[in-house]
């Protein structure tokens, strides 16, 4: 087992290195001249072959992706063309920014969603899992703008609970803090909530329709202890899948919720680079984005094959 | 003298209303063992999970009384019925590895029933499975129950079953086909060690299988179920030596083996068709074939027996051209076959087929039958329109189906229909070579008794050779010219059939025969003393 | 299934048809239902809902209704354009992997997993910053990063085709590539993915009207309902509805579109597990 666990380390670097070079390619492929489209109307001679060194368009694709590459591993991620700073001091914060609030969401979202898959799996077909499914099915069709709109509109401005804008800035505080995050808060969990109810559902479900589910109930233990003890256990490697999963999209939504609210996050940020055209930023946060998805993917693969129980036992050889 | 289980009239639907059983009633006595026997959809497993209290995928018991230990289990609450469950009637399931919960140790699974109900404490309960590990003669007793369902072995986790149900000391065993997925060479002893242990604990039992010889090894008394109803109840030497009733004798008669070595009138080639040399093969690293030889002759049969994991399928693909031997050749006529598939021409395609065991998976569910025939007789024969369409009824008639199934899909036949539109499949290549891999292993007895007619008839009319793959001895003596045992990737012996039954050679051939239970019921005891 | 039976087919499933037969209608005729043109300003900015505007009028005081009629093309159209490419892709490609497994099968997958390691909207946001939101663009880079979804199930669904001993007759009678995957391995693959094509709509859909939002979508000229939501999400400071309804409008589809597939796949557990 720790083999496995060890080859899954591997092909996780692998699979950043690979990720990489991806992110470089997509954000090198403008076609025709770089500088020039960057500049655009303001271009003159001088700053284009300024730019063109800078940016270092003399050296060939390969040759940029190494002084690129290093540069990372140097913890250098080059200037922003937008700002003129280098890009780790305008990147991290807003990093930290970013896993602040989808930690908030997660660590609402997560327990709330596994906890109501397994109850509507336990008592499937009953009026309770029949309700849940259906505002599931319709939270999870909502799009985020949407609900983020809707909650502005009634909380903020109708009823002035909560801000409509998530200022915040270090120091502020845990309590203001937190009362600026709850609205994007409660966006991101109440879509992520229903993705990873349904999702838990039938992991649990598929688990449930087992034979050894049925030889449980024929040794007249209750139902209970059927779906804690024997059912669950069974669920979790997979559950831990979903969630995992689910938790990456939570990175695609978070662009989205920080959008909405003008919360000072990386997702935000990026998509203003993206409409400037800033290149080491995009690159950069993209490069981030995708570490987190691909160390989390990581994990969960771990994390399952920690809990399977073959591997963990292996089968003795008998003589 | 009390019953442990009364029922009457008891009446079974399926959620989408039809109805399973159409009120049956058994009595069973204390010690007692009743043997219940049927076709699948007989109704057989629905009966005993009734007397639990149980409908598998929904069904609902809808009529009739079950009364357990003096409750009525239709009308009882709940709790009532799961206090029940595991203390006064336990279930031992077909399967062994999918009736073990894969991450849990043996024990805590085991230990589950006495504690959960309340009956043991802790210490008394390992003592009580201990001994029961040690009269199911399992390795290591103390110990044993530390592992996981998937360290042990098939055999061994089939008594690990055994013993959990015994472990909340039972009035009645519920056993649903117990032996039917294990070899013949397991199955006997766990019969065995079953048996001794409902005798010492004077647990009954209700005997769920489709094998009258091996229920005739351990039941008192036996009752025919089919379509959901009650054809015949009885002792168990009385009912197998004269059946009342015309369903019963059927069963029976198959059982004989009502088709003997006389009614094979070809006279089997002596031209040399297939030849295998000296062959190996490997599935990756592991060998699963060593150095195996064989000849068949034009319009022979040759029956290759073995239990799992023996390589006769393995074999099978190897001369279909699936697995390329590492070692040795294949000669078909004379001429050597090209060890990949893609080497063989549409000469060498065409004259040797394979049959599957299982028809559900070997017949694509979006063709109709006339579009599986008929593809082979257009890839093979050039045949078109009206010509195929001829071709395919005349074939559907030789296999004994009507002409307007040609247009049906699989999902409309029957199991025994769809292992006849495989054979007719086979049979539009018009080969030389017919492969038939374990055909009627997962059939019923009755239907498979057909197919094995038909094979039988096709031979005579056609002169294919038959390569038999099965493990099912009974079926070798009424099949086959001659017989080759393998074990482990290794030929072990081959002789004629009559030979081989009279006089094996080999040890493991011997083991291999005293294995298969015959229809007397003081077999079992006969086996055992020899030992 | 999840609500009481109508016929044989939940309220649910009722209900999400006819959304869906409401948006063919619109992507169809939508233009041609409109009583005002896309551009005509009517009015005050964000006047409220009257006769004459049902659902009063946007930010430029043009009608709200009309310019969500016409905005149903570009919304639905754009993605169904990319689902359909996307499958044309993802479909042949995967089945083809699954059968002739080996070293194209190998690099396949593993290509498709590096994509796959990067979520959507950030390989959609590089990409775009590179070359732009033209029409052609986004719905070639949509149907681009969701080919390697349906790369994946297509592939999944053949693999477990492949396995059978159907397909393996097939094989011993010497059937070439084209049979296989269009007599053997297609017509059972069938049900799933038809599914498939309609929760990678929704995903499309909703990642398009995403995209608008975040002003990298649909470009002017033209409109998109996710790119009216941007341009009016102002309004909702004042306690306006205009956002809501294209808003509304996006959510209504994607429900009509989930409920029809969550039906079909009723009793089924989804391959992947995923819903975007």
């Amino acid at each position: 087992m720790a083999w496995l666990i060890l080859q899954r380390l591997g092909l996780g670097v692998i699979t950043l290195v690979l990720v990489s070079m991806l992110v470089f390619t997509g954000t090198e492929i403008l076609p025709g001249d770089v500088a020039a489209a960057i500049l655009g109307q303001n271009a003159t001679p001088e700053s284009l072959a300024a730019l063109r060194q800078e940016l270092g368009l003399d050296s060939g694709p390969v040759a940029r992706y190494l002084a690129w590459a290093s540069g990372i591993l140097h913890g250098d991620l080059g200037q922003s063309l937008a700002n003129r700073q280098p890009v780790g001091e305008l990147l991290w914060p807003r990093f930290g920014n970013t896993m602040a609030l989808a930690g908030y969401a997660a660590v609402i979202a997560v327990p709330l969603a596994v906890g109501l898959g397994i109850s509507s799996a336990a008592l499937r077909g009953s009026f309770f899992d029949r309700a849940a499914n259906v505002v599931a099915l319709a939270t999870v069709s909502l799009p985020e703008y949407f609900l983020g709109l809707l909650l502005i509109l009634f909380v903020s401005v109708q009823w002035g609970l909560l801000p409509s804008l998530a200022d915040t800035w270090s120091g502020m505080g845990l309590a203001a803090w937190l009362q600026a995050t709850t609205l994007p808060m409660l966006v991101l969990v109440l879509v992520t909530v229903a993705q990873i109810m349904r999702m838990t559902r039938t992991t649990v479900l598929a688990v449930m329709d087992q034979p050894f589910i049925e030889t449980a109930c024929l040794k007249g233990l209750p139902m209970g202890r059927v779906v804690l003890v024997h059912a669950v256990p069974n669920a979790l490697g997979p559950t831990i899948n979903v969630v995992a999963f689910n938790l990456t999209y939570l990175i695609a939504g978070v662009v989205l919720v920080e959008t909405i609210f003008n919360y000072n996050g990386l997702g935000r940020f990026m998509v203003d680079a993206v409409s400037k055209r800033d290149v080491p930023m995009v690159q950069a946060a993209a490069m981030v984005f995708a570490a987190v998805h691909v160390v989390m993917n990581m994990l969960a693969d771990i994390a399952a094959i920690a809990l399977n129980p073959r591997l963990r036992h292996p089968r003795v050889k008998e003589s | 003298m009390s019953h442990v289980l009364q029922i009457r009239d008891l009446r079974v639907e399926a959620p989408d209303g039809t109805v399973l059983l159409h009120g049956v009633s058994l009595d069973l006595n204390p010690g007692e063992v009743l043997g219940l026997i049927g076709e699948s959809g007989a109704g057989k497993s629905t009966v005993a999970l009734a007397s639990m209290g149980y409908g598998r995928g929904g069904c609902r018991i809808t009529g009739g009384e079950i009364r357990l230990a003096g409750t009525e289990m239709r009308t009882a609450p709940r709790q009532t019925r799961e206090a029940l469950r595991g203390t006064r009637i336990a279930y031992v399931a077909q399967s062994a590895a999918a009736a073990f919960n894969p991450a849990m140790r043996l024990e805590r699974q085991i230990l589950e029933v006495p504690r959960v109900h309340g009956l043991m404490n802790e210490a008394e309960a390992r003592v009580w499975m201990t001994d029961l590990f040690s009269a199911l003669q399992l390795p290591d007793p103390e110990h044993f129950g530390r592992r996981f369902p998937h360290q042990v072995s098939g055999g061994q986790l089939q008594r690990a079953m055994i013993a959990m149900a015994m472990a909340g000391k039972p009035d009645i065993l519920v056993l649903d086909e117990p032996t039917t997925a294990l070899d013949v060479t397991t199955q006997i002893e766990v019969l065995r060690l079953l048996r001794d242990v409902i005798r010492r604990y004077g647990t009954a039992a209700l005997y769920i299988t489709h094998d009258l010889a091996v229920i005739a090894q351990i039941a008192d008394r036996l009752m025919v179920l089919r379509n959901g109803r009650e054809v015949e109840t009885g002792p168990t030497a009385a009912l197998l030596d004269t059946p009342q009733q015309d369903y019963t004798r059927l069963l029976v008669a198959e059982r004989h083996g009502s088709l003997t070595a006389s009614q094979r009138m070809h006279n089997p080639g002596k031209d040399e068709l297939l030849a295998i040399e000296g062959v190996d093969a490997f599935y990756g690293r592991t060998q699963v074939l060593h150095d195996v030889s064989l000849r068949l002759n034009r319009g022979e049969t040759l029956a290759v027996v073995g239990e799992s994991g023996s390589g006769k399928s393995t074999l099978a693909r190897l001369i279909a051209g699936l697995l390329p031997p590492a070692r040795g050749e294949v000669r078909l006529d004379g001429a050597r076959l090209p060890p990949e598939l893609s080497q063989r021409d549409n000469a060498q395609l065409r004259r040797v087929q394979l049959v599957y065991q299982l028809p559900d998976v070997a017949l694509n569910p979006h063709q109709t039958v006339g579009e599986a025939i008929g593809r082979p007789l257009a890839l093979f024969g050039g045949l078109r329109g009206r010509a195929l369409k001829d071709e395919v009824a005349r074939l559907l008639d030789q296999i004994g189906l009507p002409a307007c199934f040609a247009a049906r899909l699989p999902g409309a036949l029957s199991g025994g229909q769809k292992q006849r539109v495989c054979i007719a499949r086979a049979l539009a290549a018009k080969p030389d070579l017919l492969i038939c891999d374990e055909v009627t292993s997962a059939l019923d007895p009755l239907v498979a008794e057909d197919i094995l007619r038909l094979l039988l008839q096709l031979q005579n009319e056609l002169g294919i050779a038959y390569l038999f793959i099965t493990h099912d001895l009974s079926v070798v003596r009424r099949l086959a010219d001659r017989v080759m045992v393998m074990q482990t990737g290794r030929i072990i012996e081959t002789a004629g059939t009559a030979t081989l039954f009279a006089t094996p050679e080999q040890a493991y051939t011997r083991r291999l025969l005293a294995a298969v239970p015959e229809l007397r019921t003081n077999w079992l005891d006969e086996v055992t003393a020899a030992h | 299934m999840t609500l009481p039976v109508f016929g044989r087919i939940p309220l649910s499933a009722v209900f999400g048809t006819l959304i869906l037969a409401g948006t063919l209608v619109l992507f169809l005729f939508g233009p041609m239902l409109a009583p005002y043109g896309q551009e005509d300003v009517l009015g005050m900015p964000f006047a409220e809902p009257s006769a004459a505007h049902p659902l009063g009028l946007d930010q430029n005081g043009r009608d709200m209704m009309s310019r969500l009629l016409h905005g149903a093309r570009m919304s639905v159209g754009v993605s169904l354009t990319a689902v359909v490419i996307s499958f044309c892709i993802g479909v042949p490609l995967g089945f083809l992997a699954a059968l002739r497994g080996g070293w194209p099968d190998l690099i396949g997958a593993r290509l498709v997993d590096i994509v796959m390691s990067i979520p959507v909207l950030i390989s959609a946001l590089v990409v775009l910053q590179a070359l732009g939101s033209s029409l052609p663009v986004l719905i070639g880079t949509i149907a681009l990063l969701d080919s390697t979804r349906v790369f994946r199930l297509a592939r999944i669904l053949a693999q477990g085709i492949v396995v059978m001993e159907y397909a393996e007759v097939a094989r011993l009678r010497g059937e070439g590539l084209w049979w296989m995957l269009r007599r053997e391995i297609l017509p059972n693959a069938l049900p799933p993915l038809m599914a498939e094509f309609g929760m990678r709509f929704c995903f499309a859909f909703l990642f398009v009207a995403g995209l608008s939002y975040l002003g990298l979508g649909v470009q002017p000229p033209f409109a998109d309902w996710g790119g009216m939501v941007r341009d009016c999400q102002q309004g909702i400071l004042y306690g306006l509805y205009a956002p809501l309804f294209p808003a509304g409008t996006i959510a209504l589809v994607t429900i009509g579109v989930n409920l029809v597939v969550d039906w079909a796949l009723a009793g089924r557990t989804t391959i992947q597990g995923e819903n975007r």
